[in-house]
């Protein structure tokens, strides 16, 4: 076991405030691409992940992700509540603290969350969606957690993923889907064109997203050492490349280069990096993202041609960009990063085996995410509801179900919503008047 | 007195006022619009989604003008949006019966 680290840990706790800081730039991402009534719903439902992870996480998560692997498939319930864990306790890494270790692992389950609000923005129940969260986080997150970073059978098998592109991406994707063929369509979906209302929120977010990614990717080397370093290099280059890819698809098939198309090709190259970043060359990186943003880009069109509304396109950017980016392992690992000569891809020399690896890891993932979330979407639906009425959603999420407006821009008649009354919160004297 | 009604295209918004400017109009009322005419809409593509745009974004201005000098208002409309293709827009002249300014009270072509 190493010794304590002091630079490790401080990278590992900063890693965690920058992963932290993704859930509201997505938040703002997926905010910038609904239309302006639903703005603050969506913003909310990122903000909701926030909230509920890190108390279900302390509580049960930490301990079903990481106290061991019962046939690895979960750990146990040794550690609910955290306990055991102390300040000095370093027995995870060594290098660094567990609570660093908890609190950087905790960080990872907020965002895969969040990440699956965009499939079913603009209908979806506050309270369905909160019940969504503790229980898939419970069923879906905590365990493929295990499979791939607590020693469960992933680990066990040899598929690799160094930051997420099957617990994170492929996870959240499956579930996405899963959940917009619950939910259904928006009313008038696909005919009435439902473009963003607010570009610069998406860009905004889009650059959020990358600045908290290097320490989702760098960070996961939990320690501050030249893998960080290759990872870091990794994450920003095969981002630019993916931006590049979306947007000549962009171009080249709609005569257009969108913002919409470099916001969203900077997080389909971010996805696909995730799971290879510490195991394949700068070139290799620039490889994987050219290819996950141009196939990413073609596949928004998919949900027209299978007419399923993912909304805010989970599917197309972390689905697809997670496949693309856990198969393509299996091309370009190579033993000078992996430092292992069992983890070479094809291009490299190696075998098949290890392609074979992926396939089945993603494979297996995409379905046990997608079931889950099916059956959590349905339950949820004929017990306490998840889909508002129609009324709700034409009128406006935002309005109906928070009772406030995105954007008050109050018109020349005068006030929209009626005018103030007596204080809420004061008591009137008997036979006072209101002034 | 002849209200003129014009939808144009946007862009040519500010030609279109300078030349009645510079012709003695003295005011006009600018609306943002949208419709389509013969030249109908036509199709976009966005985020892998193909939509048909029916209403295309216009100008439109209303500018009342005593009869005399009707013609040569449209005349200067017409030069000053024209474009030669398809979509300019149309010009057209309605009779107007009472035209009051609301500060003095004044009716007729003295309100104008």
């Amino acid at each position: 076991m190493p010794d304590l680290s002091a630079g490790d840990t401080a990278w590992v706790l900063t890693s965690a405030a920058l992963v932290l800081l993704m859930t509201p730039g997505l938040a703002f991402f997926y905010g910038g691409m609904v239309r302006s009534k639903a703005v603050l719903n969506m913003l909310m439902m990122s903000f909701l992940s926030l909230a509920i992870v890190p108390v279900v996480w302390v509580l049960w998560g930490y301990s079903l992700a990481f106290d061991g692997s019962n046939g690895g498939i979960v750990g146990g319930l040794g550690m609910i509540g955290l306990d055991g864990i102390g300040v000095e306790s370093a027995d995870v890494l060594g290098n660094v603290p567990d609570f660093a270790f908890v609190a950087f692992q905790a960080v990872f389950a907020i965002i895969t969350v969040a990440l699956i609000s965009g499939a079913i923005a603009e209908r979806a129940t506050f309270l369905g969606w909160s019940i969504f969260i503790v229980l898939w986080a419970t069923i879906a997150y905590f365990p493929v957690a295990n499979w791939v970073w607590g020693g469960g059978w992933i680990a066990e098998l040899g598929a690799i993923d160094f930051a997420g592109g099957t617990v994170v991406h492929i996870n959240a994707g499956a579930a996405g889907l899963a959940l917009a063929l619950v939910l259904g369509k928006r009313v008038g979906w696909p005919k009435t064109p439902m473009r963003p209302h607010n570009l610069p929120f998406v860009m905004l977010g889009a650059g959020l997203l990358w600045f908290g990614w290097f320490g989702f990717n760098a960070g996961s080397a939990v320690a501050a050492d030249g893998i960080a370093s290759a990872v870091w290099v990794n994450t920003l280059v095969a981002t630019s490349a993916a931006i590049l890819g979306w947007l000549l698809v962009d171009v080249v098939k709609n005569g257009h280069s969108t913002t919409l198309g470099a916001a969203s090709g900077a997080i389909s190259g971010l996805v696909a990096i995730t799971p290879a970043c510490a195991f394949v060359s700068p070139i290799g990186a620039i490889i994987i993202g050219l290819v996950a943003g141009a196939v990413c880009a073609l596949c928004v069109s998919l949900k027209y041609r299978w007419n399923y509304d993912d909304s805010l396109d989970v599917v197309a950017v972390h689905l697809v960009g997670g496949i693309v980016g856990t198969l393509m392992i299996g091309f370009l690992a190579t033993e000078s990063f992996t430092g292992d000569p069992e983890l070479e891809g094809l291009f490299y020399g190696g075998g098949l085996e290890l392609l074979g690896k992926q396939a089945l890891a993603a494979a297996v993932v995409i379905v046990f995410s997608f079931v889950v979330a099916y059956a959590l979407g349905l339950l949820i639906q004929r017990t306490v509801g998840f889909r508002v009425s129609e009324e709700t959603e034409v009128t406006g999420i935002d309005l109906e179900q928070h009772l406030e407006a995105g954007y008050e821009l109050t018109p020349a008649t005068g006030p929209s919503r009626g005018h103030a009354v007596a204080s809420a919160s004061t008591t009137q004297e008997p036979g006072s008047v209101n002034q | 007195m002849k209200l003129i009604t014009a939808v144009i295209k946007p862009f040519k918004l500010e030609d279109v006022r300078q030349a009645l400017e510079a012709f003695g109009v003295a005011g006009m009322t600018v609306t943002d619009a949208s419709g389509y005419g013969r030249q109908k809409g036509h199709t976009e593509v966005y985020r892998g989604a193909e939509y048909t745009v029916d209403l295309v974004p216009k100008v439109r201005l209303d500018i009342v003008v005593a009869d005399d000098v009707a013609d040569g208002v449209v005349n200067v409309i017409v030069d000053a949006a024209k474009t030669g293709k398809i979509g300019d827009g149309k010009v057209w002249v309605t009779s107007v019966d009472t035209v009051v300014r609301v500060r003095t009270g004044e009716g007729g072509a003295d309100a104008l």
